[in-house]
Parts: C-alpha cells; structure tokens; sequence
C-alpha cells in the first residue's frame, strides 16, 4: 500500500520548498512572517494559473502539507465555489475551504494557552 | 543630526550580537526536517484512506492537516515545538506546523495580558497577515477565473 516513490517525491518537494523558505531567511532580512505571506501568495497563484494540481498530483502532502499548500486550497476553494455560485461563491469558497484548518488552529491555540503556562525563554 | 559614526558602531554593535545561524547545517536540518513531516503527513493519508470506510482524498487531507495542526499546537504548548523550530528553522515553520505554532505561542506567551486583548487579539499576530493576504489573493484569482469563465 505504502509507495516508496510516492514518498521520496514527498520528501523532496517538501524538503525543497522549506528549503527556499531557510535560503530566504539566511540570505535576506525577509523576517519569517512576510515569507510566510510570501509562500501564501505563491500558492494563491500557482493555483490561480492551473498548475498547483499538477504538483499535489506529483508530490503528494510534499505540496499539501507546507503553507504554499493553504494559498492553493484558499485560492481553489474560491475558484471551484466562484464557477458554481458565481460572486457569492468566490467570496465564501476561500474560507470554506480553508475553515476546518484555521478553526481547528485556533480552538487547540485556545484550549493549550488556557491550559499551559509559558515556559520562561533561557537566554 | 544623528551622529554618523555612533550610528555605525551602533549598527556593528547590532550585528556582533545578533546570534549567527550557521548556513549550511541550517538549511539541510530545513530540508530533511521539512521533508520528514510532509512524509509524516503523507503516511496519515495513506493510513486513513486503507482503513477508514468511505474516506475520500479530500477527507484524507483534512484529517492530516488537522492531525499535525493538533501535534504543532501541543509541541508548542509543552515547550518542545521551539527547541525543534531552533534547530530546523524553516523545516518547521513553512508546513502547516509553523501556521499552528505561530497561533498557539503568541496566544501562551500574551495570556497574562488578559483573554480578550492579549491571548485572543494577539494569537493572530502572523496568522493574521497570512489569512488576509490568502483571502484577498483568493478573492482576486477567484474573480479572474470567474470572468474569463474558467478557461483553465
């Protein structure tokens, strides 16, 4: 069931694209969070242009799980709601898309930081 | 007017202190970290469409997303999602663990500013920009396939 392809492909795509992500960091004073917003939009238009599908297709969660991945499901899911319901549709599909995630980020962020106390950073 | 030369050997100062990350180890940590959780993702897929009846690949994806947004957020939680992030840097913060990192830390680190103002406000301190920018850039391509009538 397992292909081992399958998840060398995953491997590389994934590695790769968190090794742009660490290339930028070292080589810019691009601070994390604008590469974040960076990747975010390299994947609303890698989606926009019709050609994300073909490296999910590829590579499995390598393009699904890194943050380029939230950019082409926000970018789908308008899209796909758009063609169905037209206006209406692309307003709602972006975050219909991507709600499971954000909600699921923000009730387990709730629920831990009422929970656990923040460790005291060592300098 | 500023005094050029105390404003240079400020700004030596500034780089002197800034903790160097040593290139070449840190950016093949980011490679293979990086890979091995996108494989970690991989592999929840792969399990939940062989055993779970009915599970679509859509579904599939849903549940691993959720799954590692629930591990990054508890790592967090504990302490130990920041020792891995200090050695993998972008390994850990590019995949969807560095969005559920980026929640739940803030939201811990703001808790003593109260529950409305600190925790709640700032646990969208980089989600936000990320949510906006996906939601405006969505909104734009969205708009532009519509009205060329999916011609993709």
């Amino acid at each position: 069931m397992l292909d081992p392809i399958l998840y060398l492909k995953v491997f590389a795509v994934g590695g790769l694209i968190c090794l742009i992500g660490q290339v930028l960091i070292i080589t810019t004073k691009i601070t994390p969070a604008r590469i974040l917003v960076a990747f975010v939009l390299a994947g609303v238009l890698l989606e926009g242009i019709g050609v994300y599908k073909y490296i999910t297709e590829f590579a499995g969660a390598g393009a699904i799980v890194p943050i380029v991945g939230f950019g082409a499901a926000i970018a789908k899911g308008a899209i796909e709601m758009g063609a169905a319901d037209g206006i209406m549709g692309v307003l709602a599909g972006g975050l219909v898309a991507t709600a499971a995630g954000i909600a699921a980020a923000v009730g387990f962020a709730f629920v831990f930081a009422l929970i656990f106390k923040p460790r005291t950073k060592k300098c | 007017m500023v005094d050029e030369q105390t404003k240079k050997s400020y700004q030596q100062y500034v780089e002197a202190k800034i903790p160097k990350t040593k290139a070449w180890p840190s950016l093949f940590h980011a490679f293979w970290v990086g890979g091995l959780i996108c494989c970690l993702g991989q592999l929840l897929m792969d399990l939940l469409l062989e055993f779970m009846p009915g599970m679509s690949k859509a579904g599939a994806a849903a549940w691993m997303l959720v799954a590692l947004i629930f591990l990054a957020s508890f790592l967090t939680a504990i302490g130990v999602f920041d020792r891995i992030g200090a050695f993998a840097g972008a390994g850990t913060f590019v995949p969807i663990t560095g969005f559920s990192n980026s929640i739940t830390s803030p939201a811990m680190e703001f808790r003593h500013e109260g529950i409305v103002f600190g925790m709640t406000a700032k646990m969208f301190i980089i989600a936000g920009p990320v949510i906006v920018f996906g939601v405006v850039g969505s909104i734009l391509v969205g708009l532009i396939r519509l009205l060329t009538g999916n011609l993709l």
